[in-house]
């Protein structure tokens, strides 16, 4: 397998995007940002990878527009998957193993404010006996939490702490949309939302877009001291069915955990946008008490449609950069109540990217 | 005056999809006021069916009808509905298994408040009163001993009613609402429209004239800035005769949509060709905007009814051959 790291990141987060849900706008920026800390140009990007989803859109081939921000003379290589960032990030690594290209960038974007958020993701559900019901996000993953909360396998305090920490490290994330810790009794006396689920408990609707480059080999030295390089990425996928599995745990976290190899993590930045679902992924996951979990604040604090997975890579590869940690294990998530899972491994040497 | 112009717009679109043996099977039952499981190869009654086997992945054969009683198993409040679910006030979800199968049910729970629902509480069916083979022929649950309020299920089931057609296909109408903004560089065009003029941007690297402004370049990636209030009179670059009608159409045919490249642009926009007939329209044709009257004019290209020929020479094919 070829050596290749996360060698730039850039993201922007916010309540309301006041632009067009195409994003040019918003990713002309991000790219300038990786070409600085990169000191590449467009032309030296070997591979594009998009991800976004129209229905966040609201129009036909909106991933089509966005290549505007990359401008297309000479031609690009490029492709687009209708998933998460770390997805578009996962196909990347996948063409550079090829051979093919030594660089990509990938982007992802989404103003999820332009419709209703926990009603267009109905569309991911089962065609024929979810979608015409239209379950909203915050609804199943409300239907998840009290499973857990009944089977005593965590509980509100458990779930409000997770809020509280969250919350707390936000502080320092100058992209979190919410911030501001304040203690767990306090988080525990706000009204109920979507019983059993409060606000705090429920990522904000987000937008905003993310970038990533990746590079191989002598190409990333070059570009950082301390490159993030990829120790392995899995991805498994569950039944999207509410009723066939057992909602207080995620197998295919652990499956997807088994396949990587999670010995020497310090840090995991994991994309749980509901409190208790990083109670699932902290057991599937098998992390640790003393793995620094979510120090950018994570998913609760901002969680942009379609890039809010690849931001968690971002925010770990960083912590690889700055020599705040040597290893750390990034999480996205798609799909209703955790059902698919992508992890994405980062250490500061080459040691172990074989998987 | 906010940065961007925007404005609601539905997406709606009606789904038709088949539903092959077992969710036909399953809906089948529905619209027959029965719920219709499967056994699985471990043993265990799963509802809705799923159509493969997850252990062997074999297709599943083995219908098993369950009750229209159940327990609830886990169950989330629904403070503030959104459109298409089945209550519009308030609501809990609820899964619930069914006496009879293993794996719970996804559907809504009619009670007024959270405190009126619990796990391990018993619920019921409340079929709707017109069936036809949907997840929505199940209107909701209700707690168990609720007064019907549908059609009562006995006088569905009676023999017979499962031995009719059974159902093979679901439509699914699915709309989604925006609020749809435009860039700012396109709402510096629909404002410009709105006062009669057509404003485009200019690319600082490549120079290119865009009509609409975009965001960035699509040559170069270069972000546009300066704004450039182009020609109303331009060349037809190419052209097409629309003989056929389409859903929406709003000119009779026949008539001729054509590529027109506004002097100063170096973009064409598509629009209405009037004022010669058709077989008369050409590459190279000089042509020119025809507003609608001013108490007409919106945010929007339409403000321009139509372009209709100057009387001027055609073009030289090499002003335009770079922009076809």
């Amino acid at each position: 397998m070829r050596d290749v790291a996360v060698v730039g990141f850039a993201q922007r987060q916010m309540a309301e995007f006041d632009g067009s849900p195409t994003c040019v706008e918003l990713l002309v920026p991000l790219f300038a940002e990786c070409y600085e800390q990169t000191g590449w140009t467009r032309r030296d990007i070997g591979f594009w990878c998009s991800g976004s989803s129209d229905y966040l859109a609201g129009r036909s081939f909106s991933f089509v527009q966005a290549v505007d921000a990359i401008g297309v003379i000479p031609p690009v290589n490029e492709s687009h998957v209708e998933m998460d960032l770390a997805w578009a990030m996962y196909e990347a690594w996948l063409k550079i193993q090829t051979g093919e290209v030594d660089t990509a960038l990938v982007y992802a974007f989404g103003k999820s404010s332009a419709g209703v958020l926990r009603r267009t993701l109905a569309l991911q559900l089962d065609p024929y006996t979810m979608t015409p019901l239209w379950p909203d996000t915050v609804s199943l993953a409300g239907l998840q939490a009290r499973a857990g909360i009944d089977a005593g396998v965590w509980d509100e305090r458990a779930m409000a702490e997770v809020a509280n920490r969250s919350l707390t490290d936000a502080e320092k994330n100058e992209y979190a949309i919410r911030k501001g810790g304040s203690s767990v009794e306090e988080l525990l006396a706000k009204p109920m939302y979507a019983d059993p689920l409060r606000k705090h408990d429920c990522a904000p609707v987000t937008d905003g877009a993310a970038a990533l480059v990746l590079a191989a080999g002598d190409k990333a030295r070059k570009v950082r001291d301390r490159p993030a390089w990829i120790g392995g990425i899995s991805h498994y996928i569950d039944p999207m069915s509410m009723g066939t599995r057992d909602l207080t745990r995620a197998p295919s976290a652990a499956r997807a955990a088994a396949a990587v190899d999670l010995d020497g993590v310090e840090v995991a930045e994991l994309h749980a946008p509901f409190s208790h679902q990083e109670l699932i992924l902290r057991r599937e996951l098998g992390l640790a008490d003393d793995v620094r979990v979510n120090p950018s604040g994570g998913a609760l604090t901002g969680n942009p449609m379609f890039s809010g997975g690849g931001i968690r890579v971002g925010e770990a590869a960083a912590r690889i950069w700055s020599g705040e940690t040597s290893k750390a294990v990034a999480h996205a998530t798609s799909g209703p109540a955790l059902q698919q899972n992508l992890l994405c491994v980062l250490g500061s040497t080459t040691e172990g990217t074989t998987n | 005056m906010t940065r961007t112009l925007s404005a609601p717009v539905t997406v709606a679109f009606d789904y038709t999809r088949s539903t092959g043996p077992v969710l036909g099977r399953f809906l089948t039952g529905l619209r027959d006021a029965t719920v219709v499981g499967a056994r699985t190869s471990d043993g265990t009654v799963v509802v809705p069916p799923p159509e493969y086997d997850p252990v062997t992945h074999e297709p599943v054969t083995d219908f098993v009808e369950v009750a229209s009683t159940g327990t609830v198993t886990s169950w989330t409040w629904v403070p503030e509905p959104v459109k298409g679910q089945p209550f519009d006030r308030p609501f809990a979800w609820a899964l619930v298994a069914l006496d009879g199968a293993d794996a719970p049910l996804l559907h809504a729970l009619d009670v007024a408040s959270p405190e009126q629902v619990s796990s391990g509480m018993r619920v019921q069916v409340r079929w709707a009163e017109e069936r036809v083979g949907a997840i929505t022929d199940i209107a909701c649950f209700e707690p168990e001993g609720a007064e019907a309020a549908g059609v009562s299920t006995s006088s569905t089931t009676d023999a017979g009613s499962t031995t009719g057609d059974g159902v093979t296909g679901v439509i699914t109408p699915v709309s989604l609402d925006y609020l749809y903004a435009a860039s700012p560089e396109e709402s510096a065009f629909y404002r410009g429209l709105n006062e009669g003029r057509i404003v485009g941007q200019r690319c600082p690297s490549c120079q290119k004239v865009y009509v609409p402004p975009r965001s960035a370049c699509p040559s170069d990636g270069t972000p546009t800035a300066e704004e450039v209030e182009v020609s109303q009179t331009g060349t037809i670059t190419t052209f097409c005769v629309v003989n056929v009608p389409f859903l929406g159409q709003k000119i009779t045919p026949p008539y001729v949509s054509a590529y027109v490249l506004l002097d100063g642009a170096d973009i064409a926009v598509l629009h209405l060709i009037l004022g010669v007939p058709a077989e008369e329209v050409r590459m190279g044709m000089r042509v020119k905007a025809v507003w609608k009257p001013r108490e007409e004019w919106t945010y929007s290209l339409e403000n321009i009814d139509h372009f209709e020929p100057t009387g001027e020479p055609d073009a030289d094919y090499e002003s335009y051959r770079h922009h076809l």
